[in-house]
């Protein structure tokens, strides 16, 4: 038996899925680090990072996954600025899971999410392109019989500087890759980057044009057949009879089979076939008790965690409710963020192939390990046998990693099929029903005021669902039950610390777990977090008579990162001039991923307050490191569009225990007809702190940016999301 | 069985009339570029061009496309060249996940074709696609760009 087949299944879940919570697992690095493992002699490979050819072709692998959000464009130049070969020869690649495992994880988490791609993995990238330079400079000098120290590169050309010859890495790869690999590895000093903090295009553009780029729907196998699927809509259910005759005799129909204890999915030689098979299908459900619950009953147990006894302590300083006791003036609101789906354009899907010998998947993953995980356990065979195949993936915002389900399902549909390649894709129907919801939470905050209008307590109460409570209980065990995730951009210092200096301040949560799945969701707990903060911050401005700007200044004089990103969007947009005619300001600011984040909106708002018209915000960011601002520019804009049709439009609300909107029609998405103009300010400040997100961390300032804005031109405060529930449309 | 004329290619198809478009022409056809995001001609990812117009293949069914021409986003590119909206995707770097983009350049590919030189509000009428990712900003650019080039 070898190390992997060793390796205790419960921690590599653990390990390998934990996404959004700040768990990255500090891997050692490539070209024989401890615990690497070389490829086989017959791998052209300097290293697990870097493949170079013949012909100068550079293949960069890595295992973060790309799902539009340009990792992949970023990693490479990451790896190509240390590298120094010619960014025209680049190519990626993804290794498998398999692969990675077999050669003791030599590339580290494969995890993608919790804006972590690059900042979490731009070290060890880069050591793997400067070993790799150094071995092929080396293999250049030992051809030529001259000292290492002479030699110079630039663009894959390896020049002697005294007696002018020069080689191409493809011509040394071969001599390079049999040296050893360097035992110590120095980075260029952030000053001398020139690939690094460029505005590079993205690598995979072309076949995204042309409809050439494969995605998981597309895939096509020999032999392959297609399943659809349905599971009990309420969660928790179970099947208790299906009439597969009914629908055995359609066309194309191959197999109707139970998938697990709550699903049924039809076989056929069409996907179509599948789904209209499926349609047809008559399937009882044993529903349980979750049939009973409603949005209003959620709700109800949610408004009473707001005044309960019990709750988990994230963040405090001083005595605040001594302080809320005694204060000259309090201010008090109650907000609430509902559930939400991420709807990726492209729905759940795997492919999987199984045999006697192997299981095989096919899938749009954010986090291959733990597609690999779902694969060994829903197979049963050992992890040896199982490997997982990377497709790009058509959206991901949070779903596609921690949560494999679609992957279990694949395989124990092929379980049932051995030898046939499965294709299962859910409608757009089930990918609705059955997401894992964006937590829904309700806050009560309470802020006082002594005589002289100084902020001098904060009570933040929040209640609803944990995530890790369903996901990572392990980490709730650590934690003495508390949930540390839910006080993302509240917390006590760290990569989503709180900002603003308050003697007194109480941040707590009365856990309130619901039987609704929920999961990670673009930005994770910042969406609701930043909202209940930022607009309440407002509010207190307001109470107190201050400008919100200023008023939030005297509170942030202890972290001038936060306030640098606020002072820059509310000088960009002219905050504290009269805005044009009609048009209306709010402003908002988080710590987030490790970056810090501020948004000023520009709005204007019809006579009777429904219909809003978002002109244009400021977004200003400062990642510590910019690796591309052009991506960076449009994942900023990106964000936008995924939280400001989440502010608007979306909310999935429960009725009779499963989600009632089960597409576009009742769960909108941003037009671009409603896109404002997004102008972004990237302001990286450089130095030795953690490097932070960016996928993530800008989506959280436009809501409550807008609803700032929203105030100031009604005078109506909105309190709840999304907006449409007030009968307030984005136009 | 249905016929359907394809990017200018003659299909014969063994498929149920009352099959979508979209799933003939992904699953029949083997044209995996249009994509299926809603089924209910809500999103626009699966947006092709039946003689010129941009239709929504989801929600027509094979027996009212034959004798049409459909266009696909693999019809698009002739000889590996790819027509100045594809150009302008390109140059203006504006997919991110890339999947509704195939059906997002079908519809600018038509109105470009009705409208030559289309104004903001052209775009904001004709152009209902949805795009998750939220490339909108560079979308527009694009369209500009292309009416320019």
């Amino acid at each position: 038996m070898n190390e992997i087949t060793r390796i205790d299944r419960r921690s590599f879940l653990v390990s390998a899925a934990a996404v959004g919570g700040g768990l990255a697992v500090g891997f050692d690095f490539p070209a024989g680090g401890r615990g690497a493992v070389r490829a086989n002699a017959s791998t052209p490979e300097l290293n697990a990072w870097v493949v170079i050819k013949p012909d100068d072709t550079v293949v960069i692998r890595m295992v973060r996954s790309e799902m539009g959000q340009g990792t992949i464009t970023g990693l490479a130049q990451l790896v190509v600025e240390e590298l120094e070969c010619d960014w025209s020869k680049v190519k990626t690649e993804y290794p498998t899971p398999g692969q990675s495992l077999a050669r003791k994880r030599v590339w580290g988490d494969f995890s993608t999410g919790g804006s972590r791609g690059i900042r979490m993995s731009h070290e060890y990238v880069r050591k793997g392109g400067a070993a790799a330079r150094m071995m092929l400079v080396q293999a250049a000098a030992n051809q030529w019989n001259v000292p290492v120290g002479e030699c110079t590169v630039a663009k894959g050309v390896i020049t002697h500087g005294a007696s002018k010859r020069t080689l191409r890495y493809g011509e040394v790869a071969e001599a390079a890759g049999k040296l050893e690999p360097p035992k110590d590895v120095t980075l260029k000093d952030p000053k001398d980057w020139k690939v690094i903090g460029q505005p590079m295009k993205r690598l995979d553009t072309l076949e995204k044009v042309t409809g050439a780029q494969i995605y998981g729907t597309d895939l096509k196998l020999p032999g392959m057949l297609n399943a659809a699927i349905r599971e009990c809509p309420v969660f928790g259910g179970k099947v208790t009879s299906f009439d597969a005759a009914k629908v055995s005799g359609m066309k194309g129909v191959r197999k109707v089979v139970q998938v697990g204890d709550s699903a049924v999915a039809v076989v056929a030689d069409t996907w179509w076939q599948a789904k209209s098979a499926l349609d047809a299908l008559p399937i009882v459900f044993d529903e349980g008790e979750n049939k009973k619950v409603t949005s209003a009953t959620i709700d109800k147990m949610l408004e009473e965690g707001l005044s309960a006894e019990q709750a988990f302590v994230g963040n405090d300083n001083g005595d605040a409710k001594a302080a809320l006791a005694s204060a000259v003036k309090k201010v008090e609101a109650v907000y609430s963020y509902p559930f939400q789906n991420h709807a990726p354009m492209e729905p759940m899907n795997a492919t999987a192939l199984y045999t006697a010998d192997k299981c095989e998947v096919w899938v749009p993953t954010q986090d291959g390990e733990a597609s690999l995980a779902a694969v060994i356990s829903s197979s049963g065979l050992p992890a040896e046998k199982c490997d997982v195949h990377k497709l790009n993936l058509g959206g991901g915002f949070g779903r596609r990693g921690a949560f494999q389900d679609y992957v279990v399902q694949a395989v124990r549909i092929a379980k049932e099929m051995p030898g046939t390649p499965i294709k299962l894709i859910w409608s757009r129907e089930e990918d609705m029903r059955q997401g894992r919801f964006h937590p829904i939470m309700q806050a009560k905050l309470v802020g006082g005021f002594d005589a002289q209008n100084n902020l001098t307590s904060l009570h933040i109460r929040l209640s609803g669902q944990s995530i890790l409570a369903a996901v990572r209980p392990a980490i709730l065990q650590q934690n003495k039950g508390m949930d540390p995730l839910v006080f993302q951009g509240l917390a006590k210092g760290g990569e989503h610390g709180f900002g603003y200096s308050i003697p007194n301040l109480l941040i707590d949560h009365a856990m309130r777990n619901t039987h609704v799945p929920p999961g990670f969701w673009r930005g994770v707990n910042i969406n609701q977090n930043c909202v209940f903060m930022e607009c309440f911050m407002d509010e207190l401005a307001q109470a107190a008579g201050q400008d919100e700007l200023e008023f939030r200044r005297k509170l942030l004089g202890k972290h001038p990162k936060n306030l640098a990103v606020l002072n820059a969007v509310a000088e960009k947009i002219g905050w504290g001039k009269p805005p044009p005619a009609g048009r209306f300001y709010g402003l908002a600011h988080m710590k987030a991923f490790a970056a810090y984040v501020a948004a000023a909106a520009e709005i204007s708002v019809s006579a009777d307050g429904k219909k809003v018209k978002v002109h244009r915000i400021i977004a200003a960011t400062d990642p510590i490191h910019a690796v591309n601002p052009a991506q960076i520019d449009r994942q900023v804009a990106g964000s936008f569009v995924y939280g400001l049709s989440a502010l608007f439009n979306q909310s999935c609300t429960v009725k009779d225990g499963c989600i009632a909107e089960e597409n576009f029609d009742t769960y909108d998405s941003m037009r671009i007809a409603q896109m404002p103009k997004v102008e972004s300010i990237i302001m990286p400040s450089g130095g030795s702190d953690p490097w932070g997100g960016v996928g993530e961390p800008t989506i959280c300032v436009a809501a409550p940016a807008v609803l700032n804005a929203y105030f100031k031109a009604t005078g109506k405060r909105i309190r709840s999301v999304p907006l449409k529930d007030h009968q307030i449309a984005m136009v | 069985m249905a016929k359907l004329t394809i990017n200018g290619k003659s299909y014969d198809l063994d498929v149920d009339p009352q099959t979508p478009l979209l799933w003939a022409i992904r699953e029949q056809a083997g044209l995996t570029g249009t994509k299926y995001g809603c089924g209910i001609a809500q999103c626009g990812a699966c947006t092709v061009h039946m003689d010129g117009e941009a239709m929504r293949s989801c929600s027509m069914v094979v027996a009212d496309a034959e004798g049409k021409q459909i266009t696909t986003i693999e019809g698009l590119a002739q000889g590996g060249v790819l027509t100045k909206v594809q150009q302008a995707w390109v140059d203006h770097d504006v997919p991110q996940c890339g999947y509704c983009q195939a059906g997002m350049i079908m519809a600018v590919s038509a109105l470009l074709k009705a409208k030559p030189k289309p104004t903001d509000s052209d775009i904001d009428d004709a152009i209902t696609n949805i795009c998750r990712c939220g490339t909108f900003q560079q979308v527009r650019e694009a369209i500009h760009a292309a009416a320019k080039a």
